[in-house]
């Protein structure tokens, strides 16, 4: 395993404009904004929130499907640019949440794991594909039967699987999973997670896991980033973030997730209002309003990340 | 007495392809203030045995059942006309998809209003100052803003909590929420499940969870009921449960969580829940379960008495009776 990040972010940001219409202006919604995360080969790096606060919109922009609206991206050192997407893609490649949705029904499991070859790898010969869709499948734990059958026919665990495969037909570097387990049953859910563990080790494939399940990423991550409405509010690696949580938001998150132990009992905070929407952000420190540590500083004044490795946005971390 | 009570509940569809049998002589009890969780994966017949104590199942279903009782009232040969007296009333049910389940035509107000109007008979004012108070009650802010909205326009939270308040409206004696949080956020989770208990505390409402989250299990249940295939296989105290279960399936359900898990690989359970076509002979779980042997494999495990938490299998663990296999 190298030391240098296989890709870095640095200040991402995405905004949209909404509304705005004959007469009126368009408003600016801000989906990510000033979010920093390096990838390592072999390491994986989750992202939580709740729905809402960008975790999408992030790897939307990893994946080279929207432009950063500011922010650099790099990959193995090169400056990610849209004229440079087209190949660069081949290393960033996404699992979706649904697997129902994200196969084609009418594709056999065979085209759907050529198509990538087909698209981008035109010198293969047609058998060579075939060799490589089939090595992929049985890497993934299915059996060569499944390569003629279609997507309906199987699982949800399953279906997943095959979507895993797809993501890695061309030797990604990078791989986003955007909540890859939250369809699935509790017992495949191991199952899709100890393959996902496997590939990593065998492939030092670079995860970034994007997941709302505290347990999951808790099992999962190395480090973690914790966003509310956009912005990064905690970051650290997993001991860090779930032993010690210093920013409220992280604190409550945590406290909310239930917990599988019915002898385990612990102070629940209660977080009172909604999230702000994302088109009228509060000023100052975005969580203030449903902060029950917040002061006239945090309503005035935006906190940065602040520390070394074990960083927190808030002023009284 | 227990508010309700099934005695050998079975549902079978018919297919094109024969019949389907989805629950499987289930047998339940929920007693006044009690929290009852029956949790299973998905195919396990949870929502399909509660959807036909509600009466709301297609008429290709077809429900047989030993006894089906409620508050004293005989839910299985009961008229249209009556069943529709005390559904909504004292028996409401909340459902796992808020914004398929509202009626997309009519404001949110409007609907949570009319079964108050329907039930209760209120007058249009009282009606009005009831839905503010129970939109109040979930934790929708500017309440009086909101009965004006219609569903398209509130978030998947909001609408659930717009269900739950048009559940709860009625003071129900019996609440089946079905996967009432699955579709939320943990924080906004965390404040449903607190109403949902303190309405409980309050008013000594019995309350059915169905649900996949074991977490959601052991912090607000009283009572587990886990389901397989259609089938309850072990019914216990959740303390107990968690502790030690008796049926493999229970415990390796519980082994797969990631939280319980103590190395980087998470044990797994093979293979997958029977369908309509491969259901096995003998015990349903046999063909995944790691202890089983031919006598699995052939004959059927009735449940054990209440001891050994209804948990049918022929060696169930985590006992002192345990025969060698």
């Amino acid at each position: 395993m190298t030391d240098a990040p296989v890709m870095t972010a640095t200040h991402l940001a995405r905004h949209y404009a909404v509304g705005g219409g004959l007469f009126s202006k368009p408003q600016t919604l801000r989906a990510v904004q000033d979010v920093d995360f390096e990838l390592y080969a072999g390491k994986t790096l989750a992202v939580v929130g709740e729905s809402g606060c960008g975790k999408s919109t992030l790897a939307r922009m990893v994946t080279m499907i929207e432009e950063p609206t500011s922010g650099t991206l790099t990959l193995d050192g090169n400056a990610v640019t849209p004229d440079q997407w087209a190949s660069l893609r081949q290393s960033v490649q996404i699992v979706f949440q649904d697997p129902y949705g994200s196969l084609n029904p009418r594709q056999r499991i065979g085209q759907i794991l050529m198509e990538p070859l087909v698209i981008n790898r035109p010198d293969l010969s047609k058998s060579e594909k075939e060799d490589r869709a089939r090595q992929m499948l049985n890497m993934v734990g299915l059996r060569p039967e499944h390569f003629d059958r279609y997507p309906h026919m199987f699982s949800g665990g399953q279906r997943q699987r095959i979507a895993i495969a797809r993501a890695l037909m061309l030797d990604p570097k990078v791989l986003v999973l955007d909540e890859p387990v939250s369809a699935l049953d509790l017992s495949i859910q191991s199952s899709v997670l100890n393959l996902l563990t496997d590939l990593q080790e065998r492939l030092g494939l670079a995860y970034l896991f994007i997941s709302h399940d505290l347990s999951v990423v808790r099992h999962v991550a190395d480090d973690v980033i914790v966003m509310y409405l956009g912005r990064a509010v905690e970051k650290g690696s997993k001991e860090d973030v779930f032993q010690n949580p210093s920013h409220p938001y992280t604190q409550a998150l945590l406290s909310a997730t239930p917990v599988a132990d019915p002898e385990h009992h612990k102070e629940r905070i209660k977080l009172t209002g909604e999230l702000p929407s994302p088109l009228n952000v509060p000023a100052g420190c975005a969580f203030a309003p449903r902060c029950w540590k917040a002061t006239d500083k945090c309503r005035a004044e935006r906190p940065e990340l602040m520390g070394e490795a074990h960083q927190a946005a808030c002023f009284y971390a | 007495m227990s508010l309700l009570r099934i005695r050998n509940l079975s549902v079978e569809f018919s297919t094109s392809t024969g019949m389907f049998r989805a629950v499987d002589s289930v047998d339940q009890d929920v007693a006044n203030g009690e929290i009852l969780a029956i949790v299973g994966e998905s195919g396990s017949g949870k929502s399909v045995s509660m959807l036909a104590l509600m009466g709301l199942l297609p008429w290709t279903a077809k429900v047989t059942a030993d006894e089906l009782s409620f508050d004293g009232h005989d839910l299985l040969n009961m008229s249209g006309r009556e069943r529709r007296r005390i559904i909504g009333k004292d028996l409401a049910m909340i459902f796992q998809e808020p914004m398929s389940s509202l009626n997309p035509c009519f404001t949110v107000g409007w609907q949570i209003k009319e079964a108050l109007r329907k039930h209760l008979g209120m007058d249009r004012a009282a009606r009005h100052k009831r839905a503010i108070e129970l939109f109040e009650q979930v934790g929708i802010p500017a309440p009086e803003k909101r009965l004006s909205s219609f569903p398209h326009q509130l978030s998947g939270g909001m609408n659930q909590r717009v269900m739950i308040a048009m559940a709860i409206a009625c003071k129900p004696k019996l609440l089946i929420a079905d996967e009432p949080t699955t579709a939320l956020d943990v924080t906004i989770q965390a404040q449903i499940l607190d109403l949902l208990t303190s309405l409980r505390e309050d008013s000594g409402m019995g309350l059915v969870l169905i649900t996949h989250d074991m977490g959601v299990v052991a912090e607000t249940a009283h009572r587990v009921s886990v389901q397989y295939a259609g089938q309850k296989i072990e019914e216990r105290p959740v303390r107990d449960l968690f502790r030690a279960p008796h049926h493999p399936y229970s415990d390796a359900l519980l082994r797969a969580l990631p939280e319980r898990a103590t190395e980087k690989r998470l044990p797994t359970i093979p293979g997958v829940v029977p369908g309509q076509f491969d259901r096995p002979a003998g015990c349903l779980f046999s063909p995944r379960c790691q202890f089983a042997n031919d006598h699995c494999r052939t004959v059927s495990p009735a449940p054990f008495g209440a001891d050994l938490g209804y948990a049918r299998c022929h060696y169930p663990l985590n006992t002192d009776r345990r025969i060698a296999s």
